[in-house]
């Protein structure tokens, strides 16, 4: 009698676990730094189910960012269970144009979940925010740091300890690290920008620094030919062309880490997703600092996002809402930040032990902390591809002596206007 | 009952040909007659819409301009290349097999792999190719960062790559050509250039036909290198046909006018493959 009792209160138990074994979380994410991060998302996609029986997570590496989006749609087309994806932060407004996003706001709606949505950095919350409601939640986000050789300062007999503060400070300062060899030619720069690949990212940040941001909220207008942009452009292709600083061209954001590490640049301009890199190959005593200011700092923010699918039940839903707070909350973004290099992503993270222990013993990781006061978001708009083709080609023109930033400018302007008229 | 028998041996590679070649290229086709369709604003027939669009694009222009030079910088180069090292070969030289393997062995690299290899060749001041310069007091040169040799630095790398892989062929038709001709041309007294001028080189036209037809289509299909290379820059000045078309659709989501894209490679490389077998094909066979 007590055997059957027990096997019926096992079918039971049995039946209900079956029962909520139904939720299962689907989320597609992407790699964009080195080192082993699946095994890291595999161990806090474990650690969540432990915590939560009855919710199964299953995340799918998706490749680079590209890759991310164009499975995540592809899956949500055939049909395929998807309810969250980390993707691109400026993904934003292509999926909301493809409707098939949902704001979080409409699902965390507790007092404790409202909180939750407030707890992150406003300057990560910019790019996951239309028209007032979150549809992105931070995770792994980046934002562009400076990079200098102490060794190449003292050699050039400026402070190793102090990083230029301003543009002026900065072109003065890279005019005397260059180092030319017997027969004239370089042989140390003194500073490097990437502009392969990214050139609209890095032109942000002089842009925001000379005062101007490049779109407006809404994601409908840019801001290409204002005359302090051309400004901007045109101080970035000076360090080049006048000031004789940086190479002349473009500069390979994929080898810039090698030409600095290996003392070829005395600064380069990077994301922060490269600091444990650097940090493990530079065979010199190198410092992290801010950008310099032009009329104020300014640095785009990066990186990827969690989006919540349309396409999903209540249930997933919560659970979905459970999984992301649980990949979000202070204790694993300062693992996860400490891993990566990406920045922790609220005031919480930093405050936790771990990483203030961290941060006590290699100081540069909280410079991109200190940064956020001044971040702007990164480039995001409707017809986001182009209308960011449109302005990485006027820079690859200016710097490669083309174009004139003036001219270069406008006419990227005009044609993105063009293509944002019908958004407005 | 035989032609059934036939039909179903036919089956299998008909259903892989049919869909996934026939029914995307007639896909494609369509597709460019009409708007991209999204959530909000549903795809409707726009008729010729994207071709014009096509024809008003500067950077379509800029990237067929580009490919058309990449082809003639690399069809030529890499056949000519191939013909001399099948020959240099195929002669009774010490350690041939070695000879042969090294030539060609940037063949049988992925093409990823390469790129990745010639990006720090290419790379100012670390790069292999300015320490060489270094040596002989020759100033940095940024490669890759100025538009007017970043072409030809693509080139040289697809010739160094493809070059290795014609070499197999020639050098199989060489040792398919009868010893006697050589034999017989030395008997009169035909020198090395006229013999090679007048026998070898008219007896090797089926391959040179194979390997022209086969070095167009990759001048136009290869770009795996523009991923990590220039990415297509600076301002798409190693943009090439194949790659604006995948910016075009993944990044841009503009699937239509990618498909018009796509019919224009597609009609291009029809039309080359035509008239490279219609016009060569009459001087081809000496029997």
């Amino acid at each position: 009698m007590r055997s059957i009792l027990a096997i019926a209160t096992a079918a039971l138990i049995g039946l209900a676990q079956a029962a909520w074994a139904d939720t299962e979380i689907t989320f597609y994410y992407p790699i964009a730094v080195g080192g082993p991060l699946t095994k890291v998302i595999d161990g806090y996609a474990a650690e969540f189910e432990k915590a939560n029986p009855g919710v199964k997570v299953k995340p799918i590496y998706a490749g680079n960012y590209d890759d991310a989006r164009i499975k995540a749609l592809a899956a949500l087309k055939a049909g395929q269970p998807a309810q969250i994806s980390v993707l691109f932060s400026i993904d934003i407004y292509e999926l909301i144009e493809q409707d098939v996003i949902i704001p979080w706001d409409d699902v965390a709606t507790s007092a404790a979940d409202k909180a939750w949505i407030k707890s992150f950095y406003p300057a990560l919350m910019m790019n996951g925010t239309y028209k007032g409601k979150a549809y992105g939640i931070p995770f792994q986000r980046s934002t562009i740091v400076m990079y200098w050789n102490k060794d190449a300062f003292k050699e050039a007999g400026l402070d190793p300890e102090k990083a230029p503060a301003n543009w002026t400070e900065m072109t003065q300062m890279a005019g005397k690290l260059v180092k030319k060899d017997a027969s004239g030619n370089v042989s140390r720069w003194g500073v490097m920008v990437p502009s392969t690949g990214y050139a609209y990212w890095m032109f942000q940040a002089f842009a925001r620094q000379n005062g101007q941001d490049l779109m407006n909220r809404d994601g409908n207008k840019t801001n290409y030919a204002h005359p302090d942009v051309i400004a901007a452009l045109q101080y970035w292709r000076d360090l080049g062309a006048k000031h004789k600083v940086m190479p002349e061209g473009t500069v390979e954001w994929g080898t810039l880490r090698q030409a600095f590490t290996e003392g070829k640049t005395a600064m380069m301009w990077h994301t922060t997703g490269n600091l444990t890199a650097v940090k493990g190959s530079a065979k010199f005593p190198f410092g992290v600092a801010m950008l310099p200011a032009s009329k104020q700092r300014g640095s785009p923010t990066g990186g990827g996002n969690f989006y919540l699918f349309k396409k999903t039940t209540p249930e997933e839903r919560k659970a979905a809402l459970a999984f992301v707070q649980f990949m979000t909350a202070p204790e694993r973004a300062a693992d996860w930040s400490m891993a990566t290099g990406y920045v922790g992503i609220s005031p919480a993270a930093y405050d936790t032990p771990k990483l203030k222990a961290y941060a006590a013993e290699f100081p540069p990781a909280v410079v991109a902390r200190d940064q956020f006061q001044y971040a702007t978001p990164e480039l995001s708009t409707f017809q986001t591809g182009r209308v960011r083709k449109l302005l990485d080609d006027a820079i690859q023109a200016s710097l490669t002596g083309q174009k004139q930033p003036a001219d270069a400018l406008k006419a990227a302007q005009t044609e993105a206007d063009k293509l944002l008229k019908s958004y407005r | 009952m035989r032609n059934v028998y036939g039909w179903l041996l036919l089956t299998p590679a008909a259903i892989l040909l049919i869909g996934f070649t026939h029914y995307p290229a007639v896909a494609t086709l369509i597709d460019s007659f009409f708007s991209t369709g999204t959530v909000v604003r549903p795809s409707r027939f726009v008729g010729l819409a994207n071709y014009a669009l096509l024809a008003d694009d500067p950077i379509f222009w800029q990237v067929l301009r580009n490919n058309l030079a990449f082809a003639a910088g690399t069809i030529p180069t890499s056949i000519a290349l191939a013909l001399l090292m099948a020959i240099w070969v195929n002669d009774k030289l010490p350690a041939r097999a070695l000879v042969r393997m090294s030539y060609f062995t940037p063949t049988i690299l992925p093409m990823v792999a390469v790129a990745n290899l010639w990006l720090f060749f290419y790379t100012p001041q670390i790069g292999l190719i300015d320490k060489v310069a270094a040596v002989f007091g020759m100033p940095s040169h940024n490669w890759l960062g100025d538009p007017s040799t970043v072409m030809a630095c693509l080139a040289v790398m697809t010739v160094w790559k493809e070059a290795g892989f014609f070499m197999i062929f020639y050098l199989a038709a060489l040792q398919s050509l009868s010893p006697e001709l050589e034999e017989a041309a030395k008997i009169e007294g035909a020198s090395r250039w006229y013999y090679f001028r007048r026998v070898t080189f008219p007896l090797l036209m089926p391959t040179t036909l194979f390997v022209l037809v086969n070095a167009t289509i990759n001048s136009f299909k290869l770009v795996d290198h523009l991923f990590i290379l220039t990415k297509g820059g600076p301002d798409n000045a190693s943009n090439l046909l194949l790659y604006y078309i995948y910016q075009v659709a993944f990044s841009f989501f503009e699937t239509s006018y990618a498909s018009t894209l796509t019919v224009v490679l597609l009609a291009l490389l029809a039309a080359m493959a035509i008239v490279q077998f219609q016009l060569i094909e009459k001087r081809v066979h000496y029997r």
